[in-house]
């Protein structure tokens, strides 16, 4: 099985444990992820707030570099660049003269031809059909699967989960021996964008966040993206002194989840690069 | 009678708003569930429901006031609002109309100084690399701002964890996305 991958800015930064995880599980399930040569930043929440068209024909070039490259489904791990891409994708699909402007004055083939699959997505296609014979050692913690926004809000464009209870990564971990929790924050917001400009509102969004999973008994929460990782991992000081008192639930990528019930070495997964240590 | 009879069309910048990204302003009939479940609304002057009923009123006044606002800038697109929305109004896409719509017209709230400069340093990140530098971000956000020590205890952490890249990573294509830039800054950014 061979599939594209856009790994985003993040991926290759400050959440370069996510890109490990996803290939090492990829690997494990016989998988070859292939990355978009060339790819660029899909501009995240930057170039929509500033500028709209800026917001199209970023992720615009993406997509058509993926046609050429002859790809049908690309994964995208980040759930902020997974919802611009499918945005895009929608906005030029529904919008032809919006279409015209951008591909003619960025000389950009488009065909719109290119699946986009979220990391929840792309794992219950072509790892989950195989994984009960793989798992070796279950994840067996009581688990908080954290959506946040961008992976199912909104419904009307993304057709993927339900926006206020999904139930996606609860039945994956199921699947990993994990014990998924009621919770109530499964699709509030951590802050996102604000993690530089305004840590305070970061650190009392997270901090409920928090709050919540700790009180249900979470041991771990999962995350299916790199801006709620780093908000709820690194930001842990700003969500220990709103909260005024120390949280140390670690907060693990699913797909360090899924890895650690496949076997694979912490390592590879990444997980001595978290800032709130997993000691599960 | 339908919803797009039910009402009549507004004047001024709520129509903008219809014409520019068809969201329709004056479908919205004040239930407040956007303002209810919106995270960052206690952080607002205007809630969300405030900023439509303001719209609704065609007050060139109130139009100014929301063009001026802090709640365009502080709001995350987190998308909630739109999510329980009864009459199914994309206020997240309105939001980033009236944003650009501020900043092209020098109105933008001085208290969102910081985030502003935080999505321009962004920009220029990846305008002359293609990719996001995250040390480049910063280092311009600092500048562009004087919050020099801010986050200083997380960039060493960052680097031992292999999370930070000393260099940008360059793509072929960088001349093909500053063009880009160039193509969509007609006027802002």
């Amino acid at each position: 099985m061979i599939l594209g991958l856009y790994p985003g800015c993040s991926l290759k930064g400050s959440s370069r444990e996510y890109t490990e995880s996803v290939l090492a599980v990829s690997e494990a399930c016989g998988i070859e992820l292939i990355e978009i040569e060339d790819w660029n930043c899909c501009g995240a929440t930057a170039a929509h707030n500033l500028n709209k068209e800026l917001s199209v024909a970023l992720p615009a070039r993406i997509l058509s570099l993926a046609e050429k490259q002859g790809m049908k489904e690309i994964v995208v791990p980040c759930a902020a660049c997974y919802s611009r891409l499918t945005v895009t994708k929608n906005e030029l699909a529904n919008h032809p003269e919006l279409r015209e402007t951008v591909t003619k004055e960025n000389n950009l083939d488009y065909k719109g031809t290119v699946e986009v699959l979220n990391i929840i997505q792309m794992i219950d296609k072509y790892v989950t059909p195989d994984l009960g014979g793989r798992i070796v050692k279950p994840f067996d913690h009581k688990v908080a699967c954290y959506y946040g926004c961008l992976l199912v809000r909104p419904y009307e464009i993304l057709k993927f989960d339900r926006e206020e209870d999904p139930m996606s990564m609860d039945e994956m971990m199921l699947k990993a021996g994990a014990i998924p929790i009621d919770w109530a924050f499964k699709t509030e917001c951590c802050g996102a964008g604000l993690s530089v400009s305004r840590t305070g509102s970061v650190g009392r969004l997270s901090g409920l966040i928090m709050k919540d999973a700790a009180d249900r008994g979470a041991e771990a929460i999962i995350v299916a993206c790199p801006m709620c990782h780093s908000n709820l991992d690194m930001r842990r000081g700003a969500i220990n002194s709103y909260l005024d008192e120390k949280i140390d639930i670690p907060v693990l990528y699913a797909t360090q989840v899924i890895g650690l019930a496949l076997g694979l070495d912490r390592k590879q997964l990444g997980l001595q690069r978290h800032f709130v240590a997993v000691n599960i | 009678m339908s919803a797009e009879t039910h009402h009549t069309s507004l004047n001024g910048l709520g129509n903008e708003v219809l014409e520019h990204t068809g969201v329709k302003i004056n479908h919205c009939y004040q239930c407040g569930k956007c303002s209810a479940g919106c995270p960052l609304s206690e952080e607002m002057e205007y809630p969300p429901s405030f900023v439509m009923r303001m719209l609704q009123t065609e007050n060139p006044v109130l139009e100014e006031k929301v063009l001026r606002s802090f709640t365009i800038w502080v709001c995350l697109t987190c998308e909630m609002c739109y999510s329980r929305c009864p009459m199914s109004i994309d206020i997240p896409k309105m939001m980033d109309f009236l944003r650009e719509k501020s900043l092209t017209e020098g109105k933008t709230n001085p208290r969102a100084k910081k985030i502003i400069a935080f999505h321009k340093s962004f920009l220029d990140s990846i305008k002359y690399t293609g990719r996001l530098y995250e040390i480049g971000l910063l280092v311009d956000y600092k500048a562009r701002t004087f919050k020099l020590l801010q986050d200083m205890v997380l960039a060493p952490k960052m680097l031992a964890r292999g999370k930070l890249n000393i260099f940008p990573e360059i793509i072929k294509g960088r001349s093909a996305v500053a063009s880009i830039f160039n193509k969509s800054a007609k006027r802002n950014t």
